[in-house]
């Protein structure tokens, strides 16, 4: 076969790849079995730092799982990570599919939705990318308050081309709404927000979102899923695009992935979204069946001027997501949402009345916030880290002159004691420090 | 009002400086049945060649060409809800835009209708 390929070993099949990317060799003996390899790993795992308490947010969530989603997405007729063509004996999975954008549609109030993309990241990317093809134009206004690393993926993804990204500030761990409204009036393709916010900050953008039409922009969101089950819905906020990380949605947080990007747009935009769409249609004898539709959009037919470039589906992440919402329904998932932001509003009570800690919100945030001492905050997060506490995110990373802000989230798995005790540690730590 | 065609299949009928575009029946007929047309906007300035629209059918994504440096004046937005009218009827009730033509001399290098009827036997 490397034959075949003209190359003389698969060492070069590997060339494309900078050498500094690659693994290079495993620190492993060689020539162990698979029972002693085995042991090696598990032995290699058990290093591994796992607090005991968990306060780490910032965009990916440590929501409960029912057992039910492990158990069901791990079936051998769904168990597939990819998209299937072949409707004719991939009936069940489709119907997933239909079902899962049906779900997205219902959180956002949005008329239609995509399969899935990778993550919540570059559904927004691709989301803003559809706002550039729609509106013909190339400026794109950010928020400074999104998500650091989807940040970095819109800007990733408009490196090439004739585009401007106009990134604004943040204003008290909000959006500068004067700044932000006076860049769309010059002619802008997008406006680019997320709900709540990356420092845990809720808003009702229906003004920026008017500004934003009144200027013939589009608006594309981000949107956690769980607040969405009790904040006004991206499609009454008036959003033409609605994107989101979906990974609260009965995904683990596996150090990082794969995750889930939800993708949902008005019926006027349903033809310009990227990526596999699944649609209900009859079959010859009029019985309802599942099909891969609107595939004139995408590259294997459309070529270089398809809507994206994107050509795969999370499609095991998406079933979860689906099984997750099917079995918490509207009642329970806007339950997980009130536990959630209950749980950080006692946090944010508990943690305001210690000595030397600020709360930096100045609106009102969901199940998370941010909070500054007088020490820098990765210090901050090492000691808690020495008390079994995983204590958040430190700013200092992503923000200028937040070198001492911490974010911290919550969800309905922090416990009140758990957060009596982190309140107990850091005031504790504080009072040392002084 | 006499019509002319292009190699890439788009007919554009010329009064003056006034126009209507379309699809010729051989596309339509190449392409199988129209699922949808994306029209282009009314208002916009079109030189010849650019891509002006795109019509999806069974078989197929298609750009559909300006034939003549224009400003689009009107679209047929009958063709939303109803792209079929394109297969049955695709150089009457089927036209994509209503055009101002921005060159009197615009239809110099297109085909006649002779001409066209010509180019397509061609084709085989």
């Amino acid at each position: 076969m490397l034959d075949a390929c003209g190359v003389s070993g698969v060492e070069d099949l590997f060339a494309d790849i900078p050498a500094d990317l690659r693994a290079g060799e495993l620190a492993l003996e060689k020539g162990k079995s698979e029972f002693e390899l085995m042991r090696e790993m598990e032995k290699l795992a058990a290093n591994c730092p796992t607090p005991g308490i968990s306060f780490t947010g910032g965009g990916f969530y440590d929501h409960f799982i029912p057992s039910a989603v492990d158990a069901l997405s791990q079936m051998g007729g769904f168990l597939t990570a990819y998209t299937p063509y072949q409707s004719e004996c991939s009936q069940g999975t489709l119907q997933a599919l239909y079902e899962y954008q049906t779900s997205i549609c219902r959180l956002t109030g949005m008329a239609a939705a995509n399969a899935s993309v990778y993550d919540g990241g570059t559904a927004l990317a691709e989301g803003t990318m559809m706002a550039a093809r729609k509106t013909g134009r190339g400026k794109i206004v950010i928020d400074g308050c999104l998500n650091p690393l989807y940040r970095d993926i819109v800007k990733t993804y408009f490196s090439s081309g004739d585009f401007e990204i106009v990134e604004i500030a943040p204003l008290n761990c909000a959006l500068d709404r004067e700044k932000f409204k006076a860049e769309l009036a010059g002619g802008a393709a997008a406006a680019v927000l997320q709900n709540p916010n990356f420092f845990g900050t809720v808003d009702d953008y229906s003004d920026v979102v008017k500004a934003a039409h009144s200027a013939g922009a589009l608006a594309v969101g981000s949107f956690y899923p769980v607040a969405a089950a009790l904040l006004k819905s991206p499609a009454d906020t008036g959003f033409d695009i609605a994107t989101g990380e979906g990974q609260s949605l009965g995904i683990r947080l596996s150090f990082g992935g794969p995750y889930l990007g939800y993708m949902a747009a008005t019926s006027g935009l349903a033809r310009n979204l990227p990526g596999r769409i699944a649609g209900a249609t009859n079959d010859e004898k009029g019985r309802r069946g599942f099909v891969l539709t609107l595939q004139a959009r995408e590259q294997h037919i459309r070529r270089e001027r398809a809507s994206s470039n994107i050509c795969s589906n999370q499609n095991l992440c998406a079933l979860r997501a689906l099984i997750y919402l099917s079995l918490v329904g509207k009642k329970g998932l806007r339950e997980v949402a009130s536990l959630s932001r209950d749980k950080s509003e006692y946090a944010k009570e508990r943690l305001g009345a210690i000595g030397g800690v600020t709360i930096k919100n100045n609106a009102p945030t969901f199940n998370e916030f941010v909070f500054d001492t007088a020490v820098p905050g990765t210090a901050l997060l090492d000691a808690m880290a020495e008390r079994g506490i995983a204590a958040g995110v430190a700013l200092g990373a992503f923000y200028e002159g937040c070198e001492k802000s911490v974010l911290i989230s919550f969800t309905e798995k922090s416990r009140k004691e758990d957060i009596d005790l982190f309140a107990e540690k850091l005031e504790e730590f504080l009072r040392k420090k002084r | 009002m006499d019509i002319f065609y292009t190699k890439d299949h788009e007919w554009v009928k010329v009064e003056g400086r006034s126009g209507v575009m379309g699809i010729s029946a051989y596309a339509v007929k190449q392409l199988g049945d129209i699922t949808y047309v994306e029209l282009p906007e009314a208002g916009k300035e079109i030189t010849k060649g650019v891509v002006v629209c795109t019509v999806e059918s069974v078989k197929a994504a298609s750009d559909i060409y300006a034939p003549v440096a224009a400003k689009i004046t009107e679209v047929n937005s009958a063709l939303e809800s109803a792209p079929e009218k394109m297969n049955a009827s695709p150089e009457e009730e089927g036209w994509i835009a209503k055009l101002e033509i921005s060159d009197p001399d615009a239809s110099k290098g297109l085909m006649t209708a002779a001409q066209y009827d010509e180019f397509v036997k061609s084709l085989g």
